[in-house]
């Protein structure tokens, strides 16, 4: 059959032959053009494109890690820390790299003995975390354990073993509220700011208080580590590193021994105390109690350990020193009394005090029900007598007592570096008629110039108003030590009229009057005073038939309040300080405000016999702050693990159950405790 | 008469050279790629070079009537082996190539490399000169190709049927098939793979590839290439230097010391390594070219063409691929690509060519003799 395409050609040997070496030529001119398409390709790839590729290649080999930058101290006045960095070996977990994550978590738990509620938030923080957001596993291991974890990287995807610093408060919770503390930064700020340090293992961000007011500034600079890295992640070398620039240190005018002692001496109460230098208005101390341990906030807290946070009464996540709102009760009495000497009352005029008054048609009583009896200005403060004040405060009217309030600090919003403040109220008649439309009634001045009723405060409001009393100048409160400020504006009170004012307040610690209690160990410092006493319920007219309640037999919640603002020395006031007990009731007179004040106060004049005051007492509540709060959650862990069955509830005086009773004992006051002197 | 005895004179000493310089230079990369170790590729693929060179030359002292004679047969039982293979072969990385003979593993499609040529060469010699244009050149030379190629695209293997095909088709130009029928089916093949090809997903497309190979991309399309290019890209002019190749010493390039061992190269010696290497491989298809032209037998001069072209093959379809122009098929480097299978293939196409380039000194010895 023939080719129906081709022409008949004949073919010879030789034509063939020829056919075939010209073919070889062009199949070599073939191999040989694509041997140069080659090296041209290569060329292009090597040459032109070397830039690119060399890069890639860097990349590939290169890994960039940031170094967290150690954050600024905190220092208090003398230059001691408050907070601090802490070398510590850490393990974070970086969700979007982990493959088994259960099985990842569960080989953790085993190779660093890890808690159960810790392995519990571990496994909910990288359920919710932002895949690139790294989860903390632990940042307190030992060398031991960072090495068993290092070893064993190549089986752990997704873990990240570092060496770094970690944010230590000496103080523990008795800085909580003040310094606030530090946490990660949130998967919002990453989207917001897109900074990669955000996102590196141990960088931490201010979450609260002074931390998160002054971040920026504490913020230092990143240090960078070039690390040679193989495909599998392995690291081979570090390439080059450049040091962190740590942040700036922040100078506070706290003293932090004082600090301390303030938080430890609030015992197993829930309230803050103040201290306020009288030359500056430097905060001193600013302490409210029981507070979250910042330490173990900045670590990532456990869920248990929020639980058992959030469900104490004594609320320890609030700041009562900044966001607590509390009647003053009759601390406010001398610098009513200080209104009414401006608006011309003596004070040697008496008021009979009986007991009893009627304004209006209501009947309001003296705290003493028998009655003071004739009282003048001073003894109306010493002994706290309501009628004295319900006499001369209709006399004046509010709006002058109003005015001295609001020159005395309350109401006033301080610009303070914290996050928020609840700044109180001061009524007065246009404030009524602006905030109930209604018209403002002679009990309700009855009702402000004791304290009560629409007149709230916050204990750092009492401390400046006990710091503004004793100077009689308008001192602002600072926390930035060495901070510059406009001399303060005077409060407008004669020399005079400050120095009766004083020495009735003085009355009431030295003079036989309610703060008794307050009378400093310290011999020659004698400190001046006013306590209170601030409802939180009403009392009915068939319970005052039927006899007040006392405050023991009442709910914790219905208990009053009890206050104490003062300074020291009374005549020269170097310091002043505000304490206020939350639903204290005056029931346990070495827990109550004035002597907490006053043994406060005493750290400042004689620290070493403050401190042993302190520790005699401390054996008696359970132990420092911290020891108490280790055994409730000991016995809040026990009791979950009760509550999910996981541990038989303990048989009545079963050993194991011994935490629990202690902490019990101390959390709820003993009756037989003696009781306050004074409301 | 020269004065050096005939034995070392008729001995191949230029192209011996030549294969040693290239199979040295790939010890020393397979070295580098060992992180600096003559263990485990280095001294394996040196002592293979030695035997297979021997090999080679115990070839090339055999007549050439034999390649002749044993052709068909040849072809016959690896036909039979491939098809074996598809019977009881074991599957590796998804693909049936191998027969386990106890004592080692046979991969009878890397042995068609070379016999398919001389299975065709062999049917064109035989043809009558007249018949060259007529539809008995044509058919039994596309069954003889057509039969391996299909049983070895099945396994599937795609580098390497594609190899059985070029060398065929190879043999069937050089024989003097009318050119009209290359250009023509070469214009449709191009015409109709991209169409159908274009008609598929990009999904499909990747998956086409990977079902044709799957040992190509067992990490994700594109990773191999990629990271092949970024080894020679990174390397520049003159390279990183002998074992400061991040890329392969790192594990980012995989394959480095099979497959991609031109990017470990590249990477380490540069665009110059890479120039010298080319050029090398061109002197060795150049020597195989000209042995084919100065043969006059019919029979020799198409195997000695077509076995050049196989290598070419090798180098080609292995250096696209190293460099992003082709898929990645899995067709070694000869000489340089850590193992032995391809390494013994040409050898043995080394090996048949210096047998017709010797059988030609001598009959010309004779000529001029005469």
């Amino acid at each position: 059959m023939k080719f129906p395409l081709l022409k008949p050609k004949s073919v010879t040997e030789a034509s063939q032959t020829f056919t075939f070496s010209r073919r070889t030529m062009v199949l070599g001119a073939i191999q040989g053009g694509i041997g140069a398409m080659l090296a041209a390709r290569m060329a292009w790839i090597s040459v032109a494109e070397n830039e690119k590729y060399a890069m890639l290649s860097e990349s590939n080999r290169v890994n960039l890690t940031l170094i967290p930058p150690r954050r600024g101290w905190i220092i208090d006045r003398n230059g001691r820390p408050l907070a601090n960095n802490r070398t510590d070996f850490r393990v974070d977990l970086i969700p979007q790299r982990v493959v088994d994550a259960e099985g990842t978590i569960r080989h953790l738990a085993q190779l660093l003995s890890l808690e159960s509620d810790e392995v519990e938030r571990i496994r909910e923080e990288l359920d919710k975390s932002a895949r690139f957001r790294p989860v903390q596993v632990s940042d307190k291991l030992t060398y031991e354990q960072y090495a068993a974890v290092s070893v064993r990287l190549p089986d752990l995807p997704g873990v990240a073993p570092s060496q770094g610093f970690s944010r230590y408060y000496p103080a523990g919770s008795t800085v909580g509220h003040l310094l606030g503390y530090v946490g990660p930064a949130t998967a919002e700020d990453y989207k917001e700011r897109r900074d990669p340090l955000l996102i590196t293992p141990g960088f931490k961000v201010g979450k609260d208080g002074l931390e998160k007011a002054f971040d920026q500034h504490l913020t230092g600079k990143p240090g960078a580590k070039r690390v040679e890295v193989t495909a599998r992640g392995k690291i081979l070398r570090e390439l080059t590193t450049r040091p962190d620039m740590p942040g700036n240190p922040i100078k506070l005018t706290i003293d932090a021994g004082l600090q301390e002692y303030a938080g430890r001496r609030l015992a197993t109460q829930s309230g803050s105390v103040v201290v306020i230098d009288c030359a500056n208005g430097d905060v001193l101390a600013m302490a409210s109690m029981p507070s979250f341990d910042p330490n173990s906030f900045s670590d990532g807290i456990s869920q248990l350990e929020w639980a058992m946070l959030s469900q104490d009464d004594h609320v320890p996540l609030r700041n009562k020193t900044l966001q607590g709102l509390y009647p003053p009760g009759s601390t406010v009495k001398p610098m009513v009394a200080l209104a009414l000497l401006e608006a011309g009352v003596g004070p040697q005029e008496t008021v009979g005090c009986a007991g009893a008054i009627r304004v209006g048609n209501t009947l309001f009583h003296c705290h003493k029900r028998r009655g003071h009896g004739a009282v003048n200005m001073r003894t109306a403060i010493a002994q706290s007598c309501d009628i004295y004040f319900y006499q001369m405060a209709q006399r004046v009217g509010m709006n002058r007592i109003a005015e001295m309030a609001r020159r005395c600090g309350m109401g006033q919003r301080f610009d303070l570096p914290f996050p928020s403040q609840s700044y109180g109220t001061v009524p007065d008649p246009a404030w009524k008629e602006k905030k109930y439309d209604q018209k403002w009634q002679v009990y309700d001045t009855v009702n402000a110039t004791i304290g009560q009723g629409y007149m709230l405060i916050n204990p750092l409001q009492m401390a400046v108003m006990a710091a503004r009393l004793a100077t009689g100048k308008q001192l602002m409160p600072n926390f930035l030590h060495g901070a510059k400020r406009p001399a303060p504006a005077s409060v407008g009170a004669s020399e005079e009229h400050l120095a009766v004012i004083r020495d009735a307040m003085s009355a009431v610690v030295n003079g036989g009057g309610t703060g008794g209690a307050a009378r400093m160990s310290i011999p020659d410092v004698l400190i001046a005073g006013k306590t209170g006493t601030a409802q939180v319920r009403r009392i009915t007219m068939a319970e005052r038939a039927g006899g007040v309640r006392r405050d023991a037999s009442l709910a914790f919640k219905l208990r009053d309040h009890a206050l104490f603002q003062g300074f020291a020395p009374f005549d020269n006031p170097r310091y002043a300080v505000a304490c206020i007990i939350e639903h204290g009731g005056h029931m346990i007179r070495n827990e109550d405000a004035p002597m907490i004040a006053s043994d406060t106060l005493s750290y400042l004049f004689d620290p070493k016999k403050a401190t042993e005051k302190l520790e005699t007492l401390e054996k008696g509540w359970g132990g420092t702050p911290t020891e108490r709060q280790a055994r409730q959650m000991a016995a809040f862990r026990l009791a979950r693990a009760i509550e999910r069955g996981e541990v038989p509830p303990p048989i009545a005086d079963n050993g194991s159950n011994a935490a629990e009773a202690d902490n019990g004992a101390t959390a709820s006051p003993s009756p037989a405790s003696n009781e306050s002197d004074a409301p | 008469m020269s004065l050096v005895p005939q034995p070392l004179t008729q001995f191949p000493w230029r192209v011996m050279a030549l294969l040693l310089a290239i199979a040295t230079f790939g010890t020393l990369v397979l070295y580098s790629a060992a992180d600096g170790n003559i263990f485990p590729w280095a001294v394996n693929q040196s002592v293979r070079f030695c035997i297979f060179s021997a090999m080679a030359l115990v070839l090339s002292r055999i007549p050439i009537e034999l390649f002749s004679r044993f052709a068909f047969p040849a072809y016959g039982s690896v036909l039979v082996a491939l098809v074996l293979v598809e019977l009881i072969g074991g599957v590796r990385g998804g693909s049936q190539r191998w027969i386990n003979l106890g004592f080692m593993l046979l991969q009878p499609s890397e042995f068609m490399k070379p016999i398919i040529v001389l299975a065709v060469a062999q049917f064109y010699a035989r043809l009558p000169v007249g018949e060259i244009r007529r539809w008995n050149a044509i058919w039994p030379a596309l069954l003889l190709i057509g039969l391996p190629w299909s049983l070895v695209l099945i396994q599937p293997d795609l580098g390497t049927a594609t190899m059985i095909l070029a060398g065929g088709v190879t043999v069937m130009f050089l024989a003097g098939l009318p050119l009209r029928l290359f250009v023509g089916s070469g214009l449709a093949l191009a015409a109709i793979v991209p169409i159908a090809f274009s008609f598929l997903h990009d999904y499909q497309q990747k998956r086409v590839l990977i079902f044709l190979d799957p040992e190509s991309d067992p990490l994700g399309a594109g990773y191999h290439i990629s990271q092949s290019k970024i080894a020679i890209g990174s390397g520049g002019i003159w390279g990183k230097g002998f074992l400061q190749g991040s890329q392969s010493h790192l594990d980012y390039l995989p394959e480095g010391h099979t497959d991609f061992v031109f990017a470990t190269m590249a990477e380490e010696w540069g665009l110059v390594g890479g120039i010298v290497m080319i050029g090398a491989f061109m002197l060795l298809f150049r020597w195989g070219l000209r042995v084919a032209m100065r043969t006059p037998d019919k029979f020799a001069r198409l195997v000695a063409a077509g076995l050049t072209t196989t290598i070419f093959f090798y180098v080609a379809i292995n250096l696209m691929m190293v460099m992003g122009l082709a898929p990645v098929v899995g067709i070694p480097l000869p000489f340089m690509s850590y193992g032995g299978s391809s390494m013994l293939t040409v050898m043995l196409c080394v090996g048949i060519i210096m047998a017709i380039d010797r059988s030609n000194r001598r009959s010309s010895g004779h000529r001029n003799w005469a």
